[in-house]
């Protein structure tokens, strides 16, 4: 018998505290639709992701209405386009344009998987791929794009790291009439993971099943009033034990919603995860957990711990909670999209050493960053090639989605939506140019010598 | 299968009622409620059996809170519940 006070408790974290399901993501492999004509690929491309994704967003509204739980994204991953470019040749801005049409056409909110991995080096179809990037990100609205340039297999490959400091500036400066959008829909990663719900570096990996289901949960607020009702002298201990509980129901509804979503879709459920994914909405904002863990701001001395403990707590709370446990699987901790980080950084109590720092010990990176518009391309390398080197030695994925404010010298990016906004953080002055300017690779570190 | 409808608010004269007959016009048949006084407003959360219900759980719902527009109205899935406090 349900007892009154779950119910409650339920409701309360739905209607009071921003519990949702952040995305339901349809992975689709489009190894099928390779050809060596482009126009046929893309024509093929457009055909499969339609007919798999056709009943995705009413699938995904219909849930909504049946639990009262709100499902906030839709969105479609799909495999790597550089593979099919290596295949067909020709622009790769033409998988893009066809990306933003079949997702437009089926109603998603994003598409991800306009990405290549190049950790090792670049094969066919990846360097044509990754200096279109500017352009496909700025000739569509829907499409986002990744690009793997480490791992703690393969180590770094700084060539592609020179290259990427290069495109994200770009990015930036074709869209520079509409707040740098470029460059929000681009991430650097560093050990990218294949079954990521989670934009901008959602793709479907190769290793993948044809078509499956991911799902991606948020929870950053009822977590923060979970903590807010424990005495402020309980010993840190019982605060991650809360955390657990509380990440354990949370990453629930995601199981629920993404099992219900395979059986009504027919597809296979791949993974959930557990993420705490802020969004601009006050009282949602993993910042504040860490506030009312004890900071008076987030930033300050003992974020990272504060921080450590609660992606673990998160990650031990969820994953008895689902059958699969995948993605990022983590505290996400976007400058931008997090009012309490926004605040932080306006204040100048979070600045980018400590914001290294912390993805040093959480599931992403340096994320949604607004910087210098007239940042040299050498430094946003640099930054790159810092944040790789994290995820490498931790064997972690680490990832860097920086927005160079092209045209502004101080002030604010406004990106509206769940992108949020951010100030223009302070970098180092000095450069790095003849370290990136080198190339070449950063060998595989001995954690990469399991066998 | 069953659906869980709450209602929250200032308590007054008739609320079980119009709640009652706004799930009998959807042919919903209710099989428990229980009410009580939480955190100082009237709560009430009734259990009801959906199999042979007319409409979804959404437009029962806004019949609900057309029937009782003060109160604040969830219906929602007993499956929410049962995977969120069970394991």
């Amino acid at each position: 018998m349900l007892n009154l006070a779950d119910i409650m408790e339920t409701i309360t974290m739905i209607q009071d505290e921003n519990l949702d399901i952040r995305t339901i993501t349809m992975g689709i492999s489009l190894l099928d639709c390779a050809d060596t004509d482009i126009d046929k690929s893309c024509e093929k491309v457009y055909e499969k992701i339609c007919e798999k994704a056709k009943d995705l967003v009413s699938v995904g509204e219909a849930i909504e209405r049946k639990y009262g739980i709100p499902i906030v994204n839709k969105r479609i991953s799909v495999t790597p386009i550089s593979m099919l470019v290596g295949i067909s040749g020709g622009d790769p801005v033409k998988y893009a344009l066809t990306l933003d049409k079949a997702a437009k056409t089926v109603g998603v909110n994003f598409i991800g998987g306009f990405s290549a991995l190049v950790q090792k080096g670049f094969a066919a179809g990846d360097k044509e791929l990754i200096e279109s990037i500017p352009r496909a990100l700025a000739e569509t609205d829907l499409v986002c794009s990744s690009v793997n340039i480490g791992s703690t297999r393969a180590g770094i490959n700084m060539d592609a790291v020179a290259l990427m400091g290069e495109k994200v500036k770009e990015a930036a400066e074709l869209t520079k009439d509409k707040n740098c959008i470029g460059a929000a829909k681009l991430v650097v990663f560093c050990n990218a993971v294949e079954d990521n719900p989670f934009m901008a570096g959602a793709f479907h990996g190769v290793g993948e099943a044809d078509c499956v289901i991911n799902v991606g949960v948020s929870g950053p607020g009822v977590v923060r009033a979970a903590l807010a009702k424990l005495p402020k002298d309980a010993p840190l201990n019982e605060v991650a034990e809360l955390i657990k509980k509380t990440a354990f129901k949370v990453t629930r509804m995601g199981q629920l919603v993404g099992q219900e979503a395979s059986k009504m879709l027919g597809v296979p459920f791949g993974i959930v995860d557990l993420s705490l994914a802020p969004t601009p909405a006050v009282g949602d904002s993993v910042a504040y957990i860490l506030e009312e863990i004890g900071l008076e701001q987030c930033g300050t001395h003992g974020t990272t711990a504060a921080l450590a403990m609660l992606n673990d707590a998160v990650k031990k709370g969820g994953v008895m909670a689902s059958s699969a446990v995948g993605g990022l699987s983590g505290a996400f901790i976007p400058v931008s999209e997090d009012a309490g980080m926004i605040a932080a950084a306006r204040s100048g109590c979070l600045c980018l050493e400590k914001l290294e720092a912390m993805t040093a010990v959480c599931s992403v990176g340096l994320d949604m960053i607004v910087i210098p518009g007239d940042t040299p391309a050498s430094t946003i390398s640099a930054i790159i090639a810092d944040e790789a080197a994290i995820g490498m030695i931790n064997s972690k994925t680490t990832a860097v989605r920086v927005i160079p404010a092209v045209g502004q010298i101080d002030g604010e990016l406004d990106f509206g939506g769940l992108l949020g906004s951010g100030p223009i953080m302070k970098l180092n002055p000095k450069s790095a140019d003849t370290m990136i300017s080198r190339g070449g690779r950063i060998p595989a570190p001995i954690q990469s010598l399991k066998n | 299968m069953k659906a869980v409808v709450t209602v929250i608010g200032k308590d007054m004269v008739g609320i079980l009622a119009k709640t009652a007959s706004a799930c009998a016009g959807r042919n919903a048949n209710v099989s428990d409620v229980t009410q009580s006084i939480l955190d100082g407003y009237f709560c009430m959360v009734m259990v009801i059996e959906i199999d042979k219900m007319t409409c979804e759980l959404a437009e029962l719902e806004k019949d609900i809170k057309n029937a009782v527009p003060e109160m604040v109205v969830h219906v929602m899935h007993e499956d929410i519940f049962n995977s969120m406090h069970r394991i």
